[in-house]
């Protein structure tokens, strides 16, 4: 008698517990980030080790804009720009009114004044959401990052720390470990790099911090908090995943675009012009 | 035995009082005007109560090829007044139609040039049609025509003209039609207005999204249903952007984010279009569209036209792959032009 | 109880011992003068370890030295004595001090001394040796097969096809035009400055930066193949392993357009990186290439650990000189052609 009592307030609670997780599952719209742990590198951090690259259109235009046609005529469609949504949160950056003014003037002239059209250093944090991969290696007192476009590379200081030295293209970055963020700081930049292919800039008083989190085995979350006072009338964020080469061969290659451009660059000091 | 009579008389009173249901909602849910029930449109009596079939995820299933091909006009001609025809007078306005369609141009003359329609089966008297007995596709305003124009809306229609004053079709691929160009047909849309030929559509389901596939020129809308937010202002495209939810069994579809490009009946590109899709037989969609543009607009209007169960498969439409005649008609505008020049050069015989 | 206690002790004393060994802080720095021989010092050296389980070559190092490839054709033995590789070293770094004239053209290029670039200088691990090159036991690279002079040939004709070295920036040294040093490899030659190497190693991989310009290798550890001969690049592509404390790097693919000593794109280069003191690497790499030598060669150098960190080195991107030098030389032409039309019309 007692016992059986017993085996039905089981069976009610069992029953109470099916059905309320069965209401949160349906009831559940969007299902809570799990907060994902990744498997750590030898130095007990997180083991961001790996080749990734961004899939966006980021490296046409940060903000969100519409397909349209190539900059160059002869290339029809396969230069043409694909649309998308933006990576810069709250949709538009915010340029000071003399700098909006500059933007727009890059924009117009972008084949003469893209600095990736030369293969110059595309700076931070353009070199990472390039359409190029690029290998992050986890080393203890450094964590390297190595861009196969133009062969850029990043030192990211974890130790023995100190400011920039000296203005450089890619910065000066000191790096540190948040929970399952890395977490880097870059400043000494100059002010010839620029964020994307749509003339949007910055001055020589840029501030990046960054964060690489993983959100899956095969995905980090990226972040970029942007600040420079001289363009921008407040700092200002961008977000994208980042997706691991997967495939069994997965390596960085050479883009050593130098001998790609020269042409381009010193053609017209050519004691005679190239024969076809 | 009178227990299962009773089982059975009981299921078949409960799928039809859902039917019924599920037609108010669609009647209910389109304003502000209330659609007629699929009798009226169709002609003909229902048969026994029709179940809805449903995705494995438990969409309404409205997958399949389908054709929205009519011989109804948009706006109700002048001379009628009536929101119905009598299923006689449609049947003569098609016959009339139809014959008009198969009428052989004459040899030798540049209407004879197009090639007939009829010949290939891609006349509308050959194509699958739902019957339709409406004058007008528009149902609101009870007038069957689109309301007035704005200032604003006319001002821009004036725009338009004067821009194309001067130019003349063939001075260039630009000046064109946009379907001569193979770029978008006039009615892909949204909405989805009714083709010449090829009116036809491919629907697939998967959770979460609807795929629409129109036939001309292999346009595809894939219409999110997880309840997103329209895009920056900055994306613009042709088409629009579609998010879509279900109200019931009917599938409400919201576009905006249009290029201006494509202008609907010279909307801007501020118009949003809200589309319905519901079926209401095996045979049956009924594909209703709102289009709201105050600048263009006094007010908002309704159409609503029948689409047609058809046979598939969906052919590819390589219109710019194949567009010969795009390029040989400025060829030979372009030499045209060369020999009047030297006909004006040469001195009169 | 007591007992217990001293176990206990003993055991952890042990269990903070054997770290401390593993990673292997040496005695005594190992910079001596009498390193020149290929055997590390007296006291055996225990290669500290990474994170996870690799010799550790992480750091920064310089292969910059005074010693030449191929003996010098005056020196007949492998060794100086100490005296005399100092020697040595102070004729080379009075030659590289020596001001140039000003206002000379030879002065128009910047004086390495005044900004600290010349390599006495720098950082530099002494070795005895009097040639790089170990093997053969001449101390120089062998002759060149009939294949190999006559692809030289063919090479220099083709340059000369091309016309004057100013007609072009493709006619300029890849070195000027910013691609790549005509050094930088593999192997890994010593630059006449800016010799520097950063080495960070993470599982399975062995990451080296070469200062100019920015080279990068990443050497996988996982035993994968070479890639498809479609794949070919100006650094080769490279594939290493352990065999014990010595890194072993093979490299193949190259793309012919920085031929070392004349080899062709088949050359494969395999290099040996041994870490035998605290403060330096022992680099070691033969060449071989059978259609340009009859037989493999080797070379060996040392690599002194160096302070960091290694400055971005934005070759091309501030690469005014070839710029200038080429609208020089068109401005010379320009110049001579007004000068003959002058004469001409007189």
């Amino acid at each position: 008698m007692r016992l059986r009592i017993g085996t039905w307030t089981w069976v009610a609670a069992l029953a109470a517990g099916v059905v309320l997780v069965s209401v949160s599952v349906v009831s559940t719209q969007q299902p809570a980030a799990r907060a994902y742990r990744a498997p750590r590198a030898p130095d007990g951090h997180p083991n961001l080790n790996g080749i990734w690259q961004a899939m966006n259109t980021a490296h046409w235009d940060i903000e969100a804009h519409s397909a349209g046609p190539s900059a160059v005529r002869d290339l029809g469609a396969a230069g043409a720009v694909p649309a998308g949504l933006g990576v810069v949160e709250g949709g538009e950056l915010p340029y000071r009114p003399e700098a909006l003014t500059k933007k727009k003037e890059n924009l117009a002239d972008r084949l003469k004044l893209d600095p990736e059209i030369k293969c110059y250093l595309p700076g931070v944090p353009r070199a990472t959401y390039m359409p190029f991969p690029f290998q992050i290696i986890q080393g203890g007192e450094h964590v390297m990052l190595v861009h196969e476009f133009a062969g850029a590379v990043r030192t990211v200081y974890m130790t023995n720390q100190t400011e920039a030295p000296a203005d450089s293209w890619m910065g000066w970055s000191n790096g540190r470990w948040e929970g399952e963020s890395l977490v880097v700081d870059t400043r000494g930049f100059n002010d010839l790099s620029w964020f994307d292919r749509a003339g949007n800039f910055h001055s020589d008083a840029l501030h990046v911090v960054e964060r690489f989190t993983p959100r899956s085995a095969d995905t980090l979350l990226y972040e970029a908090t942007i600040e420079d006072p001289k363009v921008f009338t407040r700092p200002w964020k961008m977000s994208m995943p980042l997706y691991r080469r997967v495939e069994a061969n997965a390596q960085i290659l050479e883009f050593r675009c130098v001998e790609f451009v020269e042409d381009l660059m010193y053609g017209h000091l050519r004691k005679e012009p190239r024969k076809q | 035995m009178s227990c299962r009579l009773g089982i059975v008389s009981a299921a078949m009173l409960v799928s039809g009082i859902a039917a019924l249901a599920g037609h108010a909602a669609l009647a209910g849910q389109a304003p502000p005007a209330q659609s007629a029930t699929p009798r009226a449109v169709s002609g003909a009596t229902p048969a026994r109560a029709w179940v809805q079939p449903r995705t494995p995820d438990g969409q309404p299933d409205l997958q399949g090829f389908w054709s929205n091909s009519t011989y109804v006009p948009l706006e109700r001609p002048n001379a009628v007044t009536k929101a119905f025809y009598t299923p006689e007078e449609a049947a003569a306005i098609r016959k009339a139609a139809a014959s008009r369609e198969q009428a052989q141009t004459a040899p030798g003359t540049v209407d004879d040039v197009h090639y007939d329609f009829s010949q290939f089966g891609l006349d509308r008297s050959q194509a699958a049609q739902a019957p339709n007995l409406r004058t007008s596709l528009i149902i609101d305003p009870p007038d069957g025509k689109i309301p007035p124009m704005t200032e604003d809306g006319r001002r821009r229609v004036a725009e338009r003209e004067a821009a194309t004053k001067g130019v003349g079709r063939w001075d260039s691929a630009e000046s064109n039609q946009l379907d001569d160009r193979c770029l978008i047909m006039a009615g892909a849309g949204p909405p989805m207005m009714d083709a010449a030929y090829n009116s036809n559509y491919h629907i697939v389901q998967a959770p979460g999204y609807v795929m629409i596939l129109t036939e001309m020129i292999h346009d595809v809308r894939v219409i999110p249903l997880d309840g997103r937010a329209a895009p920056s202002e900055r994306v613009r495209q042709w088409m629009g952007t579609s998010r879509g939810r279900w109200e019931g069994d009917t599938l409400v579809v919201e576009t905006t984010n249009f290029n201006g490009k494509n202008p609907f009946r010279n909307s801007s590109e501020r118009m949003r279009v809200t589309e319905r899709f519901r079926r209401v037989s095996d045979q049956v969609i009924l594909y209703g569209f709102t289009i709201d543009d105050p600048s263009t607009w006094t007010r908002p209007w309704t159409a609503e036209m029948p689409m047609q169960k058809t046979t598939g498969p969906l052919f590819e439409h390589a219109c710019h792959e194949g567009n010969f005649g795009l390029y040989n008609t400025l060829v030979g505008a372009r030499l045209e032009e060369q020999r009047a020049a030297e006909a004006a050069r040469t001195p009169k015989k | 109880m007591k007992h217990f206690r001293v176990v206990v002790a003993g055991l952890a004393a042990l269990v903070w011992a054997v770290p401390a060994v593993v990673l292997g802080q040496s005695a005594a720095p190992a910079r001596s003068a009498a390193a020149g021989a290929t055997s590390a010092a007296s006291k055996p050296y225990v290669v500290p370890r990474t994170a996870d389980g690799q010799p550790d070559l992480q750091g920064f190092w310089t292969n910059s030295t005074y010693v030449p490839l191929e003996r010098p054709a005056n020196v007949n033995k492998e060794f100086y004595t100490p005296e005399e590789a100092i020697a040595v070293e102070k004729s080379a770094a009075a030659r590289e001090s020596e001001q140039t004239e000003p206002g000379t053209v030879a002065d128009v290029h910047y004086d390495f001394t005044q900004f600290g670039l010349d390599r006495s200088q720098s950082t530099f691990a002494r070795s005895l040796r009097t040639s790089l090159i170990v093997d053969p036991p001449d101390g120089r690279i062998p002759p060149l097969t009939a294949e190999g002079q006559k692809r030289t040939a063919e090479r220099a004709a083709a340059r000369k096809a091309m016309g004057g070295q100013y007609d072009a920036v493709q006619n300029m040294p890849i070195g000027s035009r910013c691609i790549i040093m005509g050094g930088a490899g593999p192997p890994m030659m010593n630059a006449g400055y800016n010799a520097n190497y950063q080495i960070v190693q993470a599982p399975g991989v062995v990451m080296i930066l070469t200062e100019m310009i920015h080279d990068v290798r990443i050497i996988p550890l996982d035993g994968r193949t070479a890639p498809s001969p479609g794949v070919r690049q100006w650094t080769g592509v490279s594939r290493g392993r352990w065999e014990g404390t010595t890194l072993v790097v093979e490299t193949t693919n190259f793309n012919g357009k920085n031929p070392f000593r004349g080899a062709s794109e088949g050359m494969k280069v395999t290099e040996r990186f041994t870490r035998v003191a605290a403060d330096r690497v022992l680099y070691r790499f033969t060449v071989e290439d059978s259609s340009t030598w009859a037989k493999p060669w080797t070379a060996e150098m040392p690599m002194a650990k160096t302070d960091g960190p290694i400055f971005e080195f934005a070759c091309h991107e501030s690469n005014y000189g070839i710029a200038n030098i080429l609208a020089g030389a068109r401005a010379d032409e320009k110049r001579a052609a007004e000068t003959a039309a002058k004469k001409g019309s007189n």
